[in-house]
C-alpha cells in the first residue's frame, strides 16, 4: 500500500486473482493504491493481520493514509484491475474462484464508503501490470496477451 | 506450529531432493537425454521475495499447478522460462512450428505440455508418497502462460490467510545442452499448507 503525489507514479506487477484498487483526487493529484488479495479479514486466521491484504481493512486503511494527507474522502474516485482467474479447473474449490470475490468485495467496499468506481478492468483470465498516473488519472494496465491499454 | 529449526529445514530439503530427483528421472525419459538437478533450496521468503524466485513478477513463464490433497495439503507449481517450454515441446511433438499461443493448431503442444505437468509432477509426489507413508492426492494440473506474479500468487492465497510468509521448496531442474549450455530449466516450487508441517515432521520423527 502507497500513496504518491504528481509527478510520482504508483504500480503494481503481476496481479493474478487479486485486486488493484487506486483511490485519487484529482484536483491534489494524490493517488493511492492498495493490492488486495483476499476479500475479507475474517479470512485471517490470526490475531494480527497484515490490513493491506484484505478488502475490507486494506480499503479503509487506505482511505485513512489518504485522509492523512489532506484529501477528503468525498473527492475519491476509483480505478480497479485484476481479480483474473488464472488457473481453469473443474474442482468446485473456494480458493479457486477467488478472483471474482475479490472484485465483488472490493465493490462493496467501495459502495460502502461512496467511493465511485470510474473505470475497471477485471476478470478475465490474464495477469496485469498497472500504474497509475496521478497527474493524468490515466490507470495503463499491461497484459501479456492483449498488450497495454488504458482505461 | 513450533519453531522451525535446521533439522526441520533439511527434512524438507530431503523431500524436495527425493521428489525432483523422480521428476527429473520421467523427464529424461520423455526427452531420451540426461536430466540433473540442483541441490533443493527450502527458504522462508515474504511475498515479495517469492515474486523473485523465478525472475521478478512480470516475466513470462508457463506455468503448471496443481493443489495436493489427502494427509498433507498444499500446492505445487512446475514453472518453465516460455523459451525452453517451446523448445522442449518441439521436440517432444516433433512440431518445430510450435508455439505458446491460443490458436486451434497448437492445441496439441499445450495438451502435451499439460501431460508433462502432469507426468512430472506425478512422480514428484508419488515419491514423496512412497517416502512418507502419507496418502497425497494432486489435482489435475492447470497450464497458464502469464507473468510469474500473477501465477504464483494463487498458492499464496491460501497462506495469506495465515501470514506474509511461505515456506517454499524449490529444485531447479536443467538438462544439458551442448556447449555446456544449459538448456531446459524448470523449477519446481512445493508450498505447504501451514497445518501439513506437523504431520510431514511426524511421520518422518522430528518434532
Amino acid at each position: 500500500m502507497a500513496v504518491v503525489k504528481a509527478p510520482n507514479k504508483i504500480r503494481t506487477s503481476g496481479l493474478g486473482s487479486c485486486v488493484g484498487v487506486v483511490l485519487y483526487d484529482e484536483k491534489k493529484n494524490i493517488a493511492g493504491l492498495v493490492h488486495i488479495m483476499l476479500p475479507n479479514s475474517s479470512l485471517g486466521k490470526t490475531t494480527t493481520i497484515n490490513e493491506a491484504k484484505f478488502a475490507d481493512t486494506g480499503i479503509d486503511t487506505l482511505i485513512a493514509k489518504l485522509k492523512a494527507e489532506g484529501v477528503s474522502p468525498l473527492r475519491l474516485k476509483a480505478k480497479i484491475a485484476g481479480g483474473a482467474q488464472m488457473f481453469q479447473f473443474t474442482v468446485n474449490k473456494d480458493v479457486m474462484r477467488i478472483g471474482p470475490r475479490n472484485v465483488e468485495s472490493v465493490k462493496n467496499q467501495l459502495e460502502k464508503h461512496r467511493i465511485p468506481i470510474v473505470a475497471e478492468d477485471t476478470g478475465g483470465n490474464s495477469g496485469r501490470t498497472i500504474q497509475f498516473d496521478p497527474e493524468t488519472n490515466m490507470l495503463t494496465i499491461r497484459t501479456v496477451n492483449q498488450g497495454v491499454c488504458e482505461i | 506450529m513450533k519453531k522451525i529449526t535446521s533439522l526441520h529445514l533439511d527434512v524438507l530439503k530431503e523431500i524436495g531432493n527425493i521428489g525432483a530427483a523422480h521428476a527429473a528421472t520421467s523427464l529424461s525419459g520423455l526427452l531420451g537425454k540426461k536430466v540433473d538437478m540442483r541441490v533443493p533450496k527450502v527458504e522462508m521468503v515474504d511475498f515479495t521475495d517469492m515474486m523473485e524466485l523465478a525472475g521478478g513478477p512480470e516475466t513470462v513463464v508457463v506455468g503448471i499447478y496443481l493443489r495436493i490433497e489427502g494427509d498433507i495439503e498444499g500446492s505445487m507449481f512446475f514453472i518453465l522460462p516460455v523459451e525452453q517450454a517451446t523448445s522442449l515441446i518441439r521436440r517432444l511433438i516433433n512440431d518445430e512450428q510450435f508455439e505458446f499461443s491460443q490458436k486451434p493448431e497448437f492445441e496439441l503442444g499445450l495438451s502435451a505440455m499439460q501431460e508433462m505437468g502432469n507426468i512430472l509432477s506425478g512422480s514428484y509426489l508419488s515419491a514423496l508418497s512412497d517416502f512418507t507413508g502419507l496418502k497425497i492426492y494432486p489435482t489435475v494440473p492447470g497450464l497458464s502462460v502469464d507473468m510469474f506474479g500473477a501465477i504464483i500468487s494463487i498458492g499464496l492465497i491460501e497462506l495469506s490467510q495465515i501470514g506474509d510468509h511461505v515456506i517454499v521448496i524449490n529444485t531447479t531442474i536443467y538438462e544439458d545442452g551442448c556447449c555446456g549450455r544449459e538448456e531446459v530449466r524448470g523449477h519446481f516450487f512445493l508450498l505447504p499448507d501451514p497445518n501439513s508441517f506437523e504431520p510431514l515432521f511426524k511421520v518422518l520423527g522430528v518434532t
